[in-house]
């Protein structure tokens, strides 16, 4: 079983491999290639998470990488390699393997005819084998190594139209953003070797278990939550979302709303153990998240471009399996991991369509496509209610898990906070709905060349994943009901749990709420953008400083800019003196001196034999007297 | 009578004079001059040692033999030195000769 976990991650790298150094001339034949070693590492995934359904052993089998024996009061060096196979590891290779396949099959329609085609689908392949390398790691070294490639990949997709400046900076953006949280991951990890003596997340397991110094600990695991804050776009490294739109749609399905920024959320899963040992940092996790939710959601209520509103939504989303993990659900948390992948990957592919249809990305000069996509905007539809959170849609089952465990577990703050944002998550997504599927096009706006009279539905290739997706975003909350538990005898809190597996249960102090929250939304954005009662433009000129705050994104950037140029360049250029007159002025200065004495000592050599003959002369004579007399001190004993 | 003490003196006051000669004369065969002063005077010191100290005992006249042997080798060879230098730039002033300087 672990070699099929090995060869399940290992199939996209190779197709990789034979795609930039073989197969890059013929384009189809690339796709092609990605897409095979994509569906055969779906194919394992799925059998693997029915055995684990069946089974729930783990698997694990590892072997020594690098290892350097203690030597003196040094502990030495334990690096291995391994797999571990267990519910948490196959249901996230099921989803990676199963987004990616979505992905690559709808991109052979949205790139077809980009030059970079074959690179793309390289560039697809090797993403897909660092997540599912990353999932499936055991121990924190190797996924720190997998975490970083994932990060080189988001860089290389982000930035794959490099020529241009925008996905350049962008994808730089995102990588120095993600380098700052992989900076404290390293260092916790250290830290936790250099205090544990080992890397396996089950051997940490049981040590964490029973360490007592909590201060200390609450440090490693707050340097360790770094990472996921970085990788998973949380408040303040939250930056790098937005820009990463810059890349190609699907990519931005598959990296920045499925997965990739799922490898947070993940990664707090399966080191669980660590951060629930210590209940403040918890704490500090599910605060982020909760924050982090609600100030997306506020700057989404103002954006205009298409994959905009949707970054800051999935911002928000993460937001929320945070504020969950630090609850202390791990199940509620993976949940709604689980049906977040396919309802945002759902809206992402949608947009896609609408972007490739129109070459537009601004909503405000979209209009009526419901008439025009029917399979974009009904599956977009859908993916919007699942995300809202209606009742019995997967989204729905998922966010009633989170607010259920922040209400149970006394965090009625951030129960409060999650059911806000429930409102300005339906609010927003249904006023990108009615602005661009329903209402009228716009007149005479003519986006270079292309309008909505000349948008028509994409092909078959894009349409069949918006189904696909579409039937998942409905019915793949199913799992974590109570009918499932009933019918079924087990339910996704009994799959993946930490500790206690946790039944799911309808509590209608929670369903009731976030139903009406998320109807409440959908009305009011009905109101504002589908029928028009109330202006648009009144509520913004009515709460104009409200509005152009959220509209400038609370104006975190700019911050980081000034901070940037203020104290890292002020850094930088103390540094650049020091180098200049201390550092350098003390080898140069060393150097002169050292010139300058031999330019003095070199008159010695006069030249003159004689007075060479006088001076060892005058030596043998110092030296008789030395050795025979007492005059200098007389012959050493 | 004369005895050790007034060889050894002679010996000392003859390694001065040469010693002198060696150092502060400009001629090139005066330098040379006080180089065989100096070799003399130590031959000087060893026969006397040996005549007064040890006379059964020949080591200090054999030494001086080596002494003497070596100061005619060095002669030679010194004085093809001071001939090439002549030829080729027609001095004997050794305080000329400093290319080999700073």
């Amino acid at each position: 079983m672990s070699n099929l976990a090995i060869i399940l991650t290992v199939a996209p790298v190779a197709a990789y491999v034979v795609i930039v150094f073989l197969t890059a001339r013929w384009k189809a034949l690339s796709a092609g290639i990605a897409i095979a070693a994509t569906g055969a590492s779906l194919a394992i995934s799925i059998w693997l998470l029915w055995s684990q359904v069946m089974d729930p052993t783990p698997v694990h089998a590892s072997m020594s990488w690098l290892s350097i024996p203690s030597v003196g009061g040094w502990k030495g060096l334990e690096l291995t390699m391994g797999v571990l196979v267990d519910p948490l590891s196959a249901l996230m290779v099921t989803i990676v393997s199963l987004v990616a396949f979505l992905v690559m099959v709808y991109s052979t329609g949205y790139m077809h005819g980009d030059e970079g085609y074959s690179r793309y689908f390289a560039y697809l392949s090797l993403f897909t084998f660092s997540m599912l390398g990353l999932v499936v790691s055991d121990n924190y070294f190797q996924t720190f190594v997998f975490w970083e490639l994932v990060g080189l990949c988001s860089y290389l997709l982000i930035g794959f139209w490099r020529l241009q400046n925008a996905p350049a900076e962008a994808s730089k953006k995102a990588f120095v953003t993600n380098r700052w949280g992989d900076f404290g991951f390293l260092i916790g990890i250290l830290l936790l070797f250099s205090t544990f003596g080992t890397f396996d997340f089950g051997q940490l397991a049981t040590a964490i278990g029973g360490y007592q110094n909590l201060g200390f600990l609450g440090l490693i695991a707050v340097l360790v939550f770094t990472g996921p804050m970085g990788k998973s776009a949380q408040f303040p490294l939250h930056v790098w979302l937005p820009d990463a739109m810059e890349g190609p749609t699907p990519v931005s399905a598959l990296i920045h709303a499925a997965t990739m920024v799922a490898a947070g959320v993940f990664l707090v899963a399966r080191g669980f153990v660590l951060f629930h040992a210590v209940p403040s940092v918890m704490e500090m996790i599910a605060w982020i998240g909760g924050f982090t939710a609600i100030f997306s959601a506020l700057i989404a209520l103002t954006q205009r471009d298409i994959k905009r509103i949707l970054a800051y939504s999935t911002l928000s989303q993460l937001g929320y399996m945070f504020l969950a993990l630090g609850a202390g659900s791990m199940s509620a948390g993976m949940f709604h991991l689980t049906t977040h992948a396919f309802f945002k990957a759902l809206l992402f592919l949608g947009a896609g369509s609408v972007i490739h249809a129109l070459h537009e990305q601004d909503i405000f000069k979209m209009g009526g496509l419901a008439k025009k996509m029917p399979v974009t905007a009904w599956t977009f539809v859908v993916g919007s209610l699942s995300l809202a959170g209606l009742f019995p849609l997967a989204g729905f089952w998922s966010k009633d898990e989170i607010l259920l465990t922040a209400l149970k577990e006394g965090q009625t703050a951030l129960f409060y906070i999650g059911l806000v944002t429930a409102l300005l998550t339906a609010f927003y997504m249904f006023r990108l709905i009615f602005t661009v599927f329903f209402g009228a096009a716009p007149e005479a706006e003519k986006a270079h060349g292309h309008d909505s009279h000349e948008a028509h539905e994409s092909g078959p290739s894009m349409t069949a994943p918006l189904v696909v997706l579409a039937v998942l975003a409905v019915v793949g909350g199913l799992v974590g009901s109570p009918w499932w538990q009933t019918w079924f005898g087990g339910s996704f809190g009994s799959f993946i749990f930490f500790g206690e597996p946790e039944a799911p249960h309808i509590d209608l102090m929670v369903a009731l709420p976030a139903t009406a929250v998320a109807v409440a939304g959908i009305f009011f954005a009905w109101l504002v953008y589908g029928i028009k009662i109330i202006k648009a433009e009144w509520l913004a000129t009515t709460f104009k400083p409200l509005h152009t705050l959220l509209l400038n994104k609370f104006y975190v950037d700019e911050l980081y800019a000034w901070l940037f140029d203020k104290l890292m360049l002020l850094g930088g250029r103390i540094l650049d003196w020091i180098d200049h007159r201390v550092i350098d002025g003390t080898f140069d200065g060393l150097a002169s001196a050292t010139k300058a004495g031999g330019g003095k000592l070199r008159l010695i050599q006069s030249g003159r034999l004689q007075g060479y003959a006088l001076l060892i002369f005058g030596t043998v004579a110092l030296a008789v007297v030395l050795f025979s007399t007492n005059l200098l001190g007389g012959f050493p004993k | 009578m004369i005895g050790l003490a007034h060889y050894l003196v002679l010996g000392g006051l003859l390694f001065c004079i040469g010693l002198l000669g060696a150092v502060a004369k400009r001629n090139a065969i005066a330098v040379f001059m006080g180089i065989e002063l100096m070799l003399n005077s130590v031959n000087l010191n060893l026969v006397a040692f040996n005549h007064f100290l040890h006379p059964e005992f020949l080591g200090g006249q054999a030494f001086v033999v080596f002494v003497i042997v070596v100061a005619a080798a060095e002669v030679s060879v010194g004085l093809a030195i001071i001939l090439s230098l002549y030829r080729r730039r027609a001095i004997t002033q050794l305080d000329e000769i400093d290319l080999l300087k700073w």
